[in-house]
């Protein structure tokens, strides 16, 4: 595991915590509506991912890095599409991705820790919620759209809130047998804490004894494993995955063509796998910050601000589109001289999407996902 | 108050199965203080920095041969679907090293008599953490935490910070091998000569080492202070390992693996940072800014407070923060000061909230609890410690692996300390009786439940899971 770059964009699996999954027998049919949020966890280079190769200031600012994207597929006049992100090119053709270019969050620093903080938490400063969007998100959906998981070994902040949430961590160590689980239930009866972890853990077993054996070693098995706990009546609506790696301080064409490469995979095989779902799923792939307009002195970049978000699925607002309110990459129109500009909130992305998706009230939705905006 | 279960898990690592009770908790702690040694026999064996580095040297030569061969041979359908890079990685010296290094520090934690200390070697190599992704921090890992953090964690917060900060492992994980002044003699030359572009400068380890280690983050320092921190630093690089533009000026007898400081990479000139002139005096100039801010005030709290936490729980309590703080700054990061005074506040021996163990240390308790072999002479520790949700030395960022009851208190991870549990208990069998091993091993934390669930257990074996998933032994 600790080897292939494939393998660290998925070691950035950590667990979650709590929770009950979906009472089996009383699960309501005809809950089509499914959402999964994909963090990048380090900073991922917008400036790569969606290139704007179209601005006079671009490879002179990239430098060596210019022909990162080479090959990519044009998205339009301005934006090249890096191309380790096959799959995600096809998406786009078929009006079914859209990258929202330019965007943060209303975090300035540089931290990443901070800058994940407001990112899943969704509030106006570090550390300023201890719930996150996503948590709270729940509060708005029906009861039949509400069962989230997280493919982590403990609850991340962005799913925490007032519902429970359940995790699952592929695991390759034996099963624990049936009597044993029964003393364990039983042992665990009247702790707060353990109780409803070890429900969860005993519900997400039994729904996902037939991937066990999988180990999320790429993006592929890990999309494969998030469609296979989605998929059934009585699966998961609502998903976080998370994914590592995306610190490119040094040697960023390798690194980064090694992490998109896992990502695409990891969306196609979900596409893949929940078959006609994808229509009615929306996918969110969102990094804390983005990383420096200059190529470094170590053929990387450094931690900057402004980058891209992803929203892929079948029931989007606006498909085969960039959005960008593009302030160009020139000097003087750089944050701080240094980062692509924000110039539109990642919040207002997040959440237009998600009230589209949902059929919800942009309103209620801004305002409850970001009370503080 | 279980003060016997708190002293032996909380500032501990888990009673031993040979253990005498413990009568006199703080007596104890405090006793260890003097007794550590930061040369335990289980680490004895472990290779050098000059193999560590030879093996990486081996590895990539292998890699890029390969990728030559790649390119010259068309693939067949096969072929396409492996990662050949990660199979010769597990081969590979460098992932031996890592492998056997973990295994010797599992080793040395199971058999420790001053476990408090190394419960600390634990805290500060994850507080300064490198970590395993990158290919040139692999081999090393283990050799940080022996070498760099071990000799200091009973001495001044300085002489740790600055050994941390000097050891190959980091220099390489957070890019300060690369990292060169842009005005340096080296990066002047470059750039006349006009070939390709010069080398330049990298901030991580001096934004790291303001954000993590020292001062905290948002504590005041600005993005010139990094710059000018970075700029300090530069200079300090990691000999032998062939590549990189430093690699050719290397003094001659520099040994590989080893850290070096190259004048004609560094900076020149005074830097400011938090508002204090440093003259370039080389090396030293760096070495001055880090004394400074080791004994920092924001660093003093920073500490506290994390200390405070691993001690007490998610949220410390501000009266045990500002304690340790005020010791830290009246000693001048005198770290020995430190852990008296944690030992003698009432704070981390207060019961509840409790800390839920981490992968590493429930497994660690649950070793150090049996006579028997638990594991099999096979085991790969390295693995199993992955698939706890813990990778050794692998905590994935800089900032170290989180210290709060939500980053371990999992349902996954619940249910795979059960699994494991489980198969410890299979390969033990009746050798083990837990109706005897719970009143030692969880002490005066032992309740008349858990007590009866083992006792009713249906199987030796399930009594040892019983014994070892239990409410008190899966927190500390």
């Amino acid at each position: 595991m600790i080897l292939s770059r494939r393998s660290i964009i998925l070691s950035g699996i950590t667990v979650a915590a709590a929770g009950a999954l979906p009472r089996f027998a009383y699960a309501a049919a005809g809950t089509p509506k499914r959402l999964v949020f994909i963090i990048q966890r380090g900073a991922a280079d917008g400036l790569a991912t969606v290139a704007p190769t179209g601005d006079p200031a671009f490879a002179a600012a990239r430098r060596a890095l210019a022909d990162e994207t080479a090959g990519g597929a044009k998205l339009d006049g301005m934006f090249t599409l890096h191309p380790a992100l096959a799959a995600t090119a096809g998406l786009y053709t078929g009006k079914q991705a859209h990258f929202a270019h330019a965007v943060a969050t209303g975090y300035r620093d540089r931290s990443h820790f901070d800058g994940q903080n407001m990112l899943e938490g969704g509030g106006s400063r570090p550390y300023g919620r201890d719930t996150g969007w996503v948590g709270r998100l729940l509060t708005l959906l029906p009861a039949a759209e509400r069962d989230a998981i997280a493919i982590a070994p403990a609850v991340p902040l962005a799913l925490r809130g007032t519902v429970q949430v359940g995790t699952y961590a592929p695991s390759r160590l034996p099963q624990a047998d049936a009597d044993l689980i029964a003393r364990l239930t039983a042992m665990y009866a009247n702790d707060p804490l353990l109780h409803p972890l070890w429900d969860s853990a005993v519900k997400t077993q039994e729904l996902a004894s037939d991937i066990g054996g999988n180990n999320g070693r790429n993006g592929a098995d890990l999309g494969k494993l998030a469609a296979s706990l989605m998929l059934p009546e009585d699966g998961a609506r609502v998903m976080m995955v998370e994914t590592g790696g995306w610190d490119t301080h040094s040697a960023q064409r390798g690194r980064l063509a090694a992490q998109l490469r896992g990502l695409d995979q990891l969306v196609g095989a979900l596409q893949t796998g929940l078959g006609p779902a994808w229509n009615d799923t929306l996918v969110i792939v969102a990094t804390e910050f983005g990383r420096t307009v200059e190529v470094n002195g170590t053929g990387g970049t450094d931690h900057g601000t402004g980058s891209t978000a992803m929203l892929l699925g079948g029931g989007l607002a606006a498909g085969g589109k960039v959005s960008a309110d593009w302030p160009g990459l020139g000097a003087a129109a750089r944050y701080e001289g240094r980062d692509l500009k924000p110039t539109r909130s990642l919040e207002s992305v997040i959440a237009g999407a998600v009230a589209h998706h949902y059929a919800l009230d942009p309103k209620r939705v801004m305002t409850t996902l970001y009370p503080d905006a | 108050m279980a003060v016997q279960y708190l002293a032996a898990n909380r500032f501990g690592l888990g009673r031993r199965f040979d253990d005498p009770a413990i009568d006199d908790p703080k007596a104890w702690l405090t006793r260890q203080i003097g007794d550590y040694d930061p040369a335990p026999a289980a680490l004895a064996s472990l290779a050098g920095r000059d193999a560590i580095a030879a093996a990486y040297v081996e590895y990539r030569g292998e890699r890029q041969a390969m990728r030559r061969e790649a390119a010259d041979m068309p693939m067949n359908e096969e072929e396409k679907g492996m990662d050949p890079e990660l199979r010769r990685l597990l081969r590979s010296a460098i992932r031996r090293h890592y492998v056997d290094a973990s295994a010797a520090r599992l080793s040395a934690a199971i058999a420790t008599s001053t476990p408090f200390p190394e419960r600390l070697v634990h805290f500060w190599a994850n507080h300064f953490a490198v970590s395993a992704d990158k290919q040139t921090v692999v081999g090393f890992a283990g050799n940080y935490e022996n070498e760099a953090i071990r000799p200091h964690v009973m001495g001044k917060f300085s002489d740790l910070l600055i050994s941390a900060a000097h050891h190959p492992a980091m220099l390489l994980y957070l890019d300060q091998a690369q990292s060169f002044g842009p005005d340096s003699p080296f990066a002047t030359r470059v750039r006349n000569r006009g070939r390709g572009k010069a080398p330049g400068l990298n901030e991580n380890l001096a934004r790291e080492i303001l954000e993590l280690h020292t001062l905290g983050v948002r504590t005041g320092y600005t993005q010139s202070d990094v710059t000018a921190f970075a700029k300090a630093l530069t200079g300090l690089t990691v000999a032998g390992l062939g590549r990189g533009a430093g690699q050719r000026l290397m003094p001659a007898d520099a040994r590989p693996g080893e850290t070096v400081f190259i004048d004609r990479l560094h900076q020149p000139g005074a830097q400011t940072i938090l508002g204090k002139r440093y003259d370039d005096t080389g090396a030293r100039q760096a070495e001055a800014v880090l004394r400074d801010l080791a004994v920092h005030p924001a660093t003093a709290k920073h500490i506290a407070a994390k200390l405070a936490r691993h001690f007490t729980g998610d949220v410390p309590p501000a009266a045990l923060v500002d304690r340790l703080s005020a010791d830290f700054l009246q000693t001048g990061g005198d770290l020995r000061s430190l852990y008296r005074t944690l030992v003698a506040s009432p704070e981390p021996w207060a019961a509840m909230p409790a800390m839920f163990k981490s992968p590493w240390d429930w497994t660690v308790s649950m070793l150090r609890a049996l006579k028997v072999p638990a594991l099999g002479e096979r085991q790969n520790i390295a693995a199993m410690f992955t698939q706890l949700g813990q990778p050794v030395w692998r905590p994935g960022s800089p900032a170290g692996y989180d210290d709060k009851v939500a980053t371990w208190a999992g349902s996954a991870a619940l249910m795979q300390r059960v699994e494991l549990a489980s198969r410890v208990a299979g390969r033990i069998g009746d050798r083990a009786d837990a109706r005897v091993l719970a009143p030692l091993v969880l002490a005066d934390a032992l309740t008349p439940e858990t007590r009866q669930a083992i006792a009713r257990a249906d199987s030796p074996g399930q009594g040892i899971v019983m014994l070892f998933a239990s409410p008190a032994f899966l927190r500390r």
